[in-house]
């Protein structure tokens, strides 16, 4: 029963995450696990540098792209349809696969991202913007979502030493 | 007859838990929740979720495709 303790608290468990990308699709497994991690009652703590920053924007405008990613397979008619990167360079195709990715996840009741972020800010979820990325991208505070702290690599390592799981996405 | 029931058919990963949660709290401690869902992988996914909030499921069944859930609020 102390694992029942792990509900809030000093004794609650502690994880971290480094959230580095930027795309609709990498945006789900930070949230996903934030989320369901703070439901389970641990204290969570995401880090966002670099592309993921754009997960904290007040209007997300989230794509997915499948140049380059040869395990993009998009069910379509009972088949899976990969493309080749030429037909991806073209312009249109990146929002194209964007529109049916977002179909899917609707038709699959699978949680939007914004969803989860409200879900990961109702639970909690200490987020913070790395300041050093805002500078180099020349972002604002004021770009971000309310509830966002600014912080460096010291403040996420004064985090991630004392917690118990730290993954990087 | 549990408490409260959350349907949760439909709902994907990590929905059920999430709303599950929130509902948990909507039960007085020793109450229980009835939970409908549709994901099969709410089936390991609540069993762990119970193990580590020490909450306890009582039931775990299936029929039809719809899984069904009775979580005893403890923690």
């Amino acid at each position: 029963m102390t694992e029942a303790m792990n509900t809030g608290g000093n004794n609650a468990k502690t994880m971290t995450i480094i959230v580095t990308k930027g795309s609709l699709d990498w945006a789900y497994p930070p949230f996903i696990l934030a989320t369901t991690a703070a439901a389970m009652g641990v204290d969570v703590t995401l880090f966002f540098t670099f592309y993921g920053l754009e997960l904290l924007k007040k209007k997300l405008d989230l794509q997915v792209t499948a140049l380059g990613n040869a395990a993009m397979k998009m069910p379509l008619m009972g088949m899976h349809m990969a493309m080749p990167n030429i037909v991806n360079m073209i312009p249109g195709v990146d929002a194209g696969a964007t529109v049916m990715m977002k179909n899917l996840i609707k038709k699959k009741g699978v949680a939007s991202i914004e969803d989860l972020r409200e879900a990961a800010i109702e639970s909690d979820v200490r987020m913070i913007a790395c300041q050093m990325t805002l500078d180099l991208f020349e972002f604002q505070k004021s770009d971000l979502i309310d509830g966002v702290e600014l912080g460096g690599a010291a403040t996420y390592m004064e985090k991630a030493l004392k917690s118990d799981i730290n993954l990087f996405i | 007859m549990a408490d409260k029931t959350l349907d949760a058919k439909g709902l994907n990963c990590p929905l059920p838990i999430l709303r599950a949660k929130k509902t948990l709290k909507e039960v007085p401690a020793g109450g229980t929740l009835e939970i409908l869902a549709t994901d099969p992988g709410s089936v390991a996914d609540f069993a762990a979720f119970c193990r580590t909030t020490g909450n306890e499921l009582i039931e775990s069944t299936s029929d039809g495709g719809v899984y069904r859930f009775v979580i005893k609020h403890v923690a």
